[in-house]
């Protein structure tokens, strides 16, 4: 045991000094390296940046929030089964409300009605096309998961005698009211006044697809009032009490939704069960897919870094077989000489690798300073990863050139010139 | 010749062989490097093997170091059956049994005389500071204590010799192989290294020096000249 310790400290100061006798081609094989991990880091923070600003978007949707619709998320084939079922009323909401309030021991917290559509928001000359508009029941408070950056929700009261106050998204308020708060000031859609009661914090948008601070919401009777729609349907969002335990809620909620719907045993829902988790299967396979796709390619840089390392590997096998025959001859056994030169590939290697991290580290920062929409995020763990990818590079690269090298036949290797 | 000659008494033996035969394939046909060579060495010996280029000469100190293992034959060194070993076995009876000394040195390039001295004691997994106890005192004795950090380029042919005659000495071998050792260096520089094998004779190594110079062979105490494989002649000179 001893042995293999004192031959692997030779073989890391030989390892070094080789590589500071050929400082060029030690730099240019470690580039190689260099690429291929500021490649596959750079990717893999996209991933992860990715995947984070996907999960914060689901989570704008309220991860403890079911939706109940006529249509399901997600696409739809059999489109006949659906467009004949019967439009969600908020009068739902109230029945549901009144259920969840009868059961002592039940999963749902609340049901809140809310009516969408879309619509131009004016303030004398200014206006702010394609806002989302939101009617909606005094208790929207509860499942909403943006804060207020000034003002308030409408009350209970309010939102019963249909007042025409609103709260505005963020960027509707912004564009509408320049010098002045919002709160207080009067605001027209299709000609109706509104009231800005309050204005709701920063919140972002989904996917990058959709803004969460274009929108304003206002009680849902003022909303029938000057905009109709009643035909059309609502959907009902529930609020659940424990998001772990999101699938035994949805079980309820179907329950007692088919108890409001007057259902009998056997008949198929006519209404959908949405959630946050029908994007996640929709989206999680194109995740995936860019991971996967990017990984590879990325990996491809990798691979020719490898290349470049088994290259140089079997060209110093080459040039020191004279020495690999005289070590031989001292009595360095193959293990020995497959230590040394798997050692020199890896030392290579990981050196590239380390300067690859610190490399696409600061990239990362770098991106993230010029561009700080751009999904991207370093983590510790992609450190530990390249490192090891790194090193499973060197002794890959390195095993075959190292192989040759130990099974060298001392009498040819002393004989070499 | 200024040393007197003296010729110390044999000791147990060292080197049994006995009909030894080795091949060679080169592509179709096939190269009787050794023929039949049966030899005897023993501990305290000075041994000169000589012979023309074609003799088997070289065939025969591969053999001898170990670095190769005979066709046909029986070969025993300190007892123990060489021709059976593998390749890593060979390699421990080299590092604990041989010190080789090359024509060409081979000294590792860039590590200081030290640490070419060391090397052998790292493949026996001698702790450092043992190492470079041992490897500093066989340095003094062949002449270069103060030449320890010097790197083989820093030194002149006849030091780097005599590193390796350090480097070979430094496991304490059974046998001392040395291929042509005045063969890349003046005359004068050679006569101080065969001045150096006697002195290591007196002290008690056994040494095989391997030549194709008679003036060289002439320091041994015994010849053994090979013809086309064959032992043609084996005496001992006064």
């Amino acid at each position: 045991m001893n042995t293999f310790y004192y031959e692997f400290r030779e073989s890391v100061r030989i390892a070094f000094a080789q590589i500071t006798a050929h400082k060029m081609r030690s730099v240019l094989t470690a580039l190689g390296v260099i690429i291929g991990i500021v490649a596959v880091t750079l990717m893999g923070m996209a991933i992860t940046g990715m995947d984070t600003s996907f999960e914060s978007s689901l989570a704008m949707l309220g991860d403890d929030v079911i939706y109940v619709q006529k249509w399901p998320w997600g696409p739809v084939v059999d489109w006949w089964n659906y467009t004949n079922r019967p439009p969600l009323q908020p009068i739902v909401a109230t029945e549901l409300n009144k259920l969840i309030e009868a059961a002592p021991s039940t999963l749902l917290d609340v049901a809140v009605p809310v009516r969408v559509r879309s619509g131009t928001v004016k303030r004398g000359d200014n206006s702010v096309g394609g806002v989302y508009m939101a009617g909606t029941s005094g208790d929207y408070g509860r499942i909403i998961t943006a804060d207020f950056r000034e003002g308030r929700l409408f009350t209970e009261t309010e939102a019963e005698s249909a007042c025409a106050v609103c709260v505005l998204g963020c960027d509707v308020a912004d564009a509408l009211f320049t010098n002045v708060p919002a709160v207080g000031q009067t605001i027209q859609v299709r000609g109706y006044p509104f009231q800005v009661i309050g204005v709701l914090a920063r919140q972002g948008s989904f996917l990058g697809l959709f803004s969460f601070d274009t929108q304003m919401i206002l009680p849902i009777k003022a909303f029938e009032k000057d905009f109709g729609g009643k035909n059309i349907g609502a959907e009902i969002r529930v609020k659940v009490k424990d998001k772990k335990r999101l699938e035994e809620a949805k079980e309820e909620l179907i329950g007692l939704m088919r108890r409001v719907r007057g259902q009998l045993p056997g008949e198929s829902d006519n209404f959908s069960i949405n959630g946050e988790e029908a994007f996640k299967e929709q989206l999680d396979p194109v995740k995936k897919g860019i991971a996967i796709a990017g990984l590879f390619v990325t990996g491809l840089a990798l691979f020719v870094g490898a290349i470049g390392i088994m290259n140089i590997t079997f060209v110093s096998v080459k040039e020191r077989t004279k020495e690999i025959g005289t070590r031989k001859a001292l009595g360095a056994k193959r293990r020995t000489i497959l230590l040394q030169f798997l050692i020199e590939s890896i030392s290579v290697s990981v050196i590239g690798g380390i300067v690859g991290i610190i490399l696409s580290s600061s990239l990362c920062l770098l991106i993230g300073h010029i561009f700080p929409k751009l999904p991207i995020s370093f983590s510790p763990v992609l450190v530990v990863v390249s490192l090891l990818v790194s090193a499973g590079t060197g002794i890959v690269a390195g095993f075959a050139p190292a192989w040759g090298a130990s099974r060298l036949d001392p009498v040819v290797a002393l004989r070499y010139e | 010749m200024s040393t007197l000659r003296t010729t110390r008494p044999i000791g147990p033996l060292v080197i049994d062989i006995d009909g030894v035969v080795k091949l060679y394939q080169m592509g179709t046909e096939t190269i009787h490097a050794l023929r039949g060579i049966s030899l005897k060495i023993h501990r305290n010996e000075y041994l000169a093997i000589m012979g023309p280029s074609g003799s088997g000469k070289s065939t025969l100190m591969n053999m001898l170091g170990c670095l190769d293992t005979p066709t046909a034959g029986r070969y025993e060194f300190n007892g123990k059956n060489v021709a059976a070993m593998v390749d890593d076995e060979l390699a421990d009876i080299r590092n604990r049994e041989i010190g080789f000394v090359f024509q060409t040195f081979n000294l590792l390039p860039r590590s200081d005389a030290l640490r070419n001295v060391e090397l052998p004691l790292i493949y026996a997994g001698i702790p450092s500071d043992q190492r470079r106890e041992r490897a500093q005192q066989v340095l003094e004795e062949v002449g270069l204590g103060n030449r320890m950090h010097h790197k083989p380029n820093e030194l002149s042919g006849g030091q780097r010799q005599r590193v390796a005659i350090a480097r070979a000495l430094v496991n304490k071998p059974s046998i001392i192989l040395a291929d042509e050792p005045t063969g890349n260096l003046d005359s004068q520089t050679g006569i101080e290294i065969m001045a150096l094998f006697e002195e290591l004779y007196k002290l008690g190594n056994t040494i095989i020096v391997v030549t194709h110079e008679e003036d060289i062979a002439r320091h041994a105490r015994r010849v053994v000249r090979l013809r086309d494989g064959l032992i043609e002649s084996d005496g001992s000179v006064s």
